[in-house]
């Protein structure tokens, strides 16, 4: 976007605000990782900024990707997902115990993240495929229902919730900007409403009462809704202005836990208050825009489902680790990206936004040429 | 366009673009709408909602360590102090940082020098000890074992010495009935009070007896705090501001230490309680019951044994005779009874015919002498049973029984203490009610002797003395601060009080206890001697009490006021299995009142009396442990 002659044209060329935007969140995230250690860059803010950079590195190899590229990978990469999550299966049932990682040498693979962004392209590819006068059949619903519904059945059975629903929310939005008939969303949401309760009557006690636990974890404040409560407290006493850099009781004395990974956030309002919660959701609305301004300049059916998908993959990641943070959803263990700290999520997000920006990219360029 | 899209046949690429982009704004939209809902959420948690989380952070962040409060003396009526703290070392096991209890409880016994009793007591209390209490290792440790620990902490895990303050009772086991003592509240006394966090701090003694129980409140304060910044697993950061806190506040008692402690050394070996009033006011001057326990042992934490030797004791060190301990009044009710029957119209000059032996059915009642033809005064004097059978008989116990309550006897009294027993003045209604019978004419022979079912304790019985001396309705009153109940003059005759008091005069001038004059010029005591039966022995065993067992002898009681013409003080005596009332009770009452008006006389007395039972209080007291200590196999224990 910035075209100057003295940078070389491949780096010219690169979304620079796009990648400032990024990079922005990401270094906050790491102010607010160096004050929830105490003050210190070791453990979680200097790895944590490698981390960035080196996927930041990855993303923009894969922007180098042609789109027809990604097409032709997509059924294959699928394919390789789903053997690693069934090799998931069979080696928790051989050590005996859940598990959620392959190792391979020293790398620690975690299918399931990558399910997130396979997800997308795999039906984006799929309704791509089918014939625009078969989208109301019934061979335009199965194949997709059964390519979603197996990874997401192999993830929720690990156990891995949050990843479960980031896959099937991921999966849904694509069908629904696919054109599927609007009724099928409209039914299946007032069936699972209506079946809800008839379940909920069938089952013994101890369910019933993890169920409630789970819908509203406030009620058990020592157990499950402990990690709600404080966080709670850390952002609610944060007020407008937050208590100052550094001086956020909540996390620096403990009372919060998890306070750098899945919730960053509550440790981030503490100090920083309602205005650095304001701040990085209109950042974070910033990037989904981009991703969705680049599904809608899409010239192929593919590039604006998979460019939405995506798009769609981020905020599903933002809005469901907020409404967790303040309360207003079940903890299921989905980070805030970019700004929480570990790997995984960095990974998962710079690889939709490495597609993006290949997306974006290949938009120019094909403008330039007409 | 959804018009061609519907309309059409076929559904082309075109229709498909259009779909797209109307499910993609609707996508945005509903993406921005959870945005603005997030936002709305943040707000209201950090603006609405602000001070309420401002406050719960707060609440996380600094938490009180309660700084216990200094507990309020004890000081009794001239300030003299009963119950005091003295600044000591202690040191304490935390049951749950404790690794290899074995070593740790060694090396303590080592570096203490603790006793093979307190190693006992300590290992039984840390076994049974619940996390959250400390077990109490010794209290009132001297500088240079303190230190000794201080050193040695690193090997001591669990160990937590620390200095604070021990209640002292300077009079030692002479108060100890009357203040009770202090200890660590136990499981039972945390939950009571809602687990305070004070109770629960090492060191930190709540009152467990006596008025130490009685008058927590007042006695307790407040705790301050020292607020610190703590991490959620408990780990201190650093410290805020204190809050500082409020010492207990003093009670000052009506009691006369000096008074008391005389009369409690008195008593010597006896199983014995003396109460002593001011007839003026009510005020209690003394009120020892003897033997006790000395409460400086039990606020250290008290051994196992010395707990057994305690309550192994037949002179019962662990109850207060002077108010939970219930006796036949004997023949201190007399000048009682004669005012009732000089009530009931009975001339004081008609005789009765005393020969010794009174038959009512097929029983026979006597009478200790034969005393002869006898009148009222007489009766009082030498104690003659048979006139009180015969003139009681013909009055009749209904008419009896409202007099002799209205003096004292089967009265309830509001002092600090919840351990009062208060027994019964008998009559019909009384007898049907309680046993469901009629009542029989031999009952009406009991009590007018104070025998059968008149049961007193030896307060009542002092403020008998005090109301036949004022002929006013004396209250007895224990705390300073609760105001004199204002004296209302009994239902009697002037001229029957006169009377009754010269027969008491009489007792003591040349009656039964015509031993126990004062020996001081121009103060008169007049007084009542009683001898209560415990068991039914033979007239041969009663004259010869070295062969009858202790348990089986009769009670010795005695109740007067001094002085005669001007009455200002009362006292009783109840001496348990003490023989006559007029050998062992009357002379104990002769020189705790001699104490109030000459000391050196009173006191000189006193060391020739403690010659004769082998020396000072505490010099029994130590021949008594190491006496039962060899007798139960158990080392001397160490001072």
């Amino acid at each position: 976007m910035i075209s100057s002659s003295i940078l070389p044209q491949p780096l010219a060329r690169l979304p620079w605000r796009l990648i400032f935007l990024i990079s922005s969140i990401t270094g906050f995230g790491l102010v607010v990782l160096y004050s929830a250690a105490g003050g210190h860059f070791a453990p979680w803010a200097n790895k944590q900024a490698m981390v960035f950079i080196f996927f930041l590195g990855v993303a923009i190899a894969i922007s180098k990707i042609k789109e027809s590229t990604l097409k032709a990978l997509t059924f294959p990469v699928y394919g390789l997902i789903i053997v690693m999550l069934f090799g998931v299966e069979a080696l928790g049932l051989v050590k005996k115990g859940a598990q959620r990682w392959l190792e391979l040498g020293p790398i620690r693979l975690q299918p399931s993240e990558f399910m997130k962004p396979a997800i997308v392209l795999t039906l984006a590819r799929f309704y791509e495929l089918l014939p625009p006068g078969e989208i109301r059949k019934w061979r335009a619903v199965w194949p997709a229902l059964l390519l979603l519904g197996v990874p997401a059945a192999l993830i929720l059975i690990q156990p891995d919730m949050g990843t479960c629903i980031m896959v099937l929310l991921c999966g849904i939005t694509v069908m629904f900007l696919a054109g599927l008939p609007m009724w099928y969303f409209a039914g299946s949401a007032i069936a699972i409403a209506a079946a809800a309760p008839i379940v909920f009557s069938m089952m013994h006690d101890y369910q019933r009462k993890r169920v409630l636990i789970f819908l509203d974890p406030e009620s058990d404040p020592l157990g499950a809704g402990y990690h709600i409560s404080q966080s709670k407290i850390a952002i609610g006493s944060g007020g407008i202005f937050g208590k100052g850099f550094l001086n956020g009781s909540q996390s620096h004395l403990d009372y919060l836990p998890e306070g750098q990974t899945d919730f960053v956030f509550a440790t981030m309002a503490e100090e920083w208050g309602m205005v650095g919660g304001v701040l990085l959701i209109f950042a974070f609305a910033m990037v989904i825009r981009w991703g969705m301004r680049v599904s809608q300049r899409s010239p192929t059916r593919f590039g604006q489902l998979t460019a939405a998908g995506l798009s769609g993959t981020i905020f599903f990641y933002v809005a469901i680790n907020l409404m967790m943070v303040m309360g207003l959803a079940p903890v299921v263990g989905v980070p805030l990206p970019l700004v929480s700290f570990g790997g995984s999520a960095v990974m998962t997000v710079m690889i939709c936004i490495g597609i993006l920006m290949s997306l974006e990219r290949q938009q120019r360029t094909q403008s330039r040429l007409e | 366009m959804s018009i061609l899209g519907k309309g059409g046949n076929r559904y082309t690429g075109a229709h498909q673009s259009a779909a797209f982009s109307r499910r993609l704004l609707l996508v945005s939209g509903a993406q921005a709408l959870v945005g603005a809902s997030l936002i709305a959420r943040l707000g209201y948690l950090a603006v609405a909602q602000n001070e309420k989380y401002k406050l719960m952070s707060e609440s996380n962040r600094v938490q009180l360590i309660p700084v216990p409060p200094r507990r309020g003396w004890i000081l009794d009526r001239n300030d003299k102090p009963i119950a005091i703290n003295r600044a000591s070392f202690r040191v304490d096991i935390v049951p749950q940082q404790i690794e290899n209890a074995p070593a740790v409880i060694a090396l303590l016994a080592k570096l203490l020098e603790l006793s093979p009793d307190d190693v006992d007591r300590v290992t039984s209390d840390l076994a049974d000890a619940k996390g959250f209490r400390p077990v109490a290792v010794l209290d009132n440790v001297d500088y240079a074992k303190y230190a000794a620990v201080t050193v040695h902490l690193p090997e001591l895990p669990g160990v937590a010495p620390s200095r604070g303050y021990a209640r002292f009772y300077p009079a030692g086991s002479a108060v100890g009935q009357l203040v009770g003592y202090v200890g660590t509240a136990n499981a039972k006394e945390y939950a009571a009070e809602d687990k305070n966090p004070l109770l629960i701090i090492p060191g930190f003694k709540i009152g467990k007896e006596g008025l130490e129980k009685s008058l927590e409140p007042q006695l307790r304060g407040e705790p301050g705090g020292q607020r610190v910044e703590v991490t959620a697993r408990g780990k201190l950061v650093r410290e805020l501001t204190a809050k500082p806190d409020r010492s207990g506040s003093s009670v000052q008692l009506t009691i006369d230490a000096d008074l008391h402690e005389y009369a409690a050394r008195r008593i010597g070996d006896q199983s014995c309680s003396v109460v002593v009033l001011d007839v003026t006011n009510g005020d209690i001057l003394a009120m020892p019951s003897m033997p006790s326990f000395n409460p400086n042992n039990f606020s250290d934490g008290i051994s196992k044994n010395e707990w057994n030797m305690l309550s192994s004791d037949d002179h019962l060190p662990l109850v207060d005779k002077a108010l939970a301990s219930l006796y036949p009044s004997g023949s201190t009710i007399k000048p009682s009874m004669a005012m009732a029957l000089l009530n009931a119209g009975i001339d004081r000059h008609q005789r009765v015919n005393c020969t010794g032996s009174y038959p009512l059915g097929n029983h026979v009642f006597h009478c200790d002498k034969r005393h002869g033809p006898v009148d009222m005064d007489a009766a009082i004097v030498h104690s003659c049973d048979i006139y009180f059978y015969d003139m009681c008989r013909r009055v009749g116990a209904e008419k009896l029984a409202p007099m002799i309550r209205s003096m004292g006897f089967g009265e309830k009294f509001d002092l600090p203490f919840d351990n009062q027993r208060y027994g019964t003045v008998p009559d019909p209604e009384w007898m049907m009610r309680k046993y469901h019978r009629e009542w029989q004419t031999y009952d009406t022979i009991n009590m007018s002797i104070g025998q059968g079912m008149v049961l007193i304790n030896p307060l009542q019985l002092a403020v008998m003395a005090s109301r036949l001396a004022t002929g006013k309705r004396v209250v007895p009153r224990l705390l300073k601060s609760t105001p004199v109940v204002p004296q209302t003059q009994l239902a009697v005759d002037a001229d029957h009080l006169v009377f009754i008091r010269k027969a008491m005069a009489g007792v003591v001038d040349h009656g039964t206890a015509a031993s126990a004059k004062l020996p001081l010029d121009g103060i008169l005591m007049a007084g009542k001697t009683g001898t209560a039966q415990t068991h039914q022995l033979s007239a041969s065993e009663r004259g010869n009490y070295t062969a009858a067992l202790w348990k089986l002898r009769d009670h010795s009681l005695f109740m007067g006021f001094a002085p005669y013409d001007n009455p200002r003080y009362a006292a009783a005596a109840i001496v348990e299995h003490g023989g006559f009332g007029a050998a062992v009770a009357a002379p104990l009452i002769r020189d705790t009142l001699t104490f109030l008006y000459d000391k050196q006389k009173a006191i000189a007395a006193l060391s020739a009396f403690e010659q004769t039972i082998g020396g000072t209080l505490e010099q029994r007291a130590a021949r008594k442990t190491s006496a039962w200590r060899s007798a139960h196999g158990l080392p001397p224990a160490t001072a």
